[in-house]
């Protein structure tokens, strides 16, 4: 595969992601639309890791189209900061829940994402 | 310009310089330096983004927002965990969250 094509594919993919990051963000303004991006796009990549190298071999652009390219740029880390940084000025405690909360259900999202998909998808 | 075009050409740029990135980045032990570092880098670029108050659509959240990433943090985490590296794993969640914040607020501090 031309590493031309690979970047191709992260770019497009990446696009899609953010911009339903970004719908996602205009239907529902809140720290707490981040969160369940992150988690949501966390439980789709322990699927999605799980389908590419456990189950399958996909053609090459597969995963950098919708592993790195879409589900990486669905998910974000820096809007993750910037919204922490926000809310330790309204209410200290929420902030601190948002980061920790953040980042418990991303974790276990991804964990629950390949345990699922290993349950139901893999040959034993 | 249009909010949404902003927002894809930002991803457009940021989605392909994080794997970029991430490929250049040498991983000893299988650490996931790569990831660690386009988190900070994208956070510290949004802080400066969002203190000086402008291209907020195409650099913080197409460019900013497709660079960085969660998903791949967090699966790169559980594999460290899984490889029985549980210290590495560790080490990756409180040095990407800790570094993530201060270098956000480095930046916005800096406009």
């Amino acid at each position: 595969m031309r590493p031309s094509a690979v970047v191709a594919a992260v770019s497009a993919g990446g696009v899609l992601g953010a911009l339903a990051r970004y719908g996602a963000g205009v239907l529902w303004p809140s720290p707490w639309t981040t969160l369940a991006i992150n988690a949501v796009g966390c439980l789709t990549m322990g699927c999605l890791m799980v389908l590419l190298t456990e189950v399958r071999t996909p053609h090459p652009l597969v995963r950098p189209f919708l592993g790195t390219g879409v589900l990486g740029g669905f998910t974000t880390f820096s809007a993750y900061t910037a919204d922490f940084q926000r809310m330790t000025g309204t209410d200290p405690v929420a902030a601190v829940g948002y980061l920790l909360g953040t980042l418990v259900a991303a974790l276990a999202a991804v964990w629950v994402g390949t345990a699922i998909t290993r349950r139901m998808a893999v040959p034993r | 310009m249009n909010e949404v075009i902003q927002v894809a050409l930002g991803a457009a740029v940021g989605a392909p310089l994080r794997y970029l990135v991430d490929r250049a980045i040498p991983r000893p032990s299988g650490f996931p330096w790569g990831t660690l570092v386009v988190n900070v880098v994208g956070s510290f670029v949004l802080g400066v983004v969002l203190g000086v108050g402008q291209l907020q659509a195409l650099l913080g959240i197409g460019l900013c927002g497709a660079l960085t990433t969660y998903s791949t943090f967090s699966y790169e985490t559980l594999v460290l965990v899984e490889q029985g590296q549980r210290w590495r794993a560790l080490g990756n969640v409180a040095v990407s969250v800790l570094a993530g914040v201060g270098a956000f607020w480095g930046g916005l501090a800096l406009t």
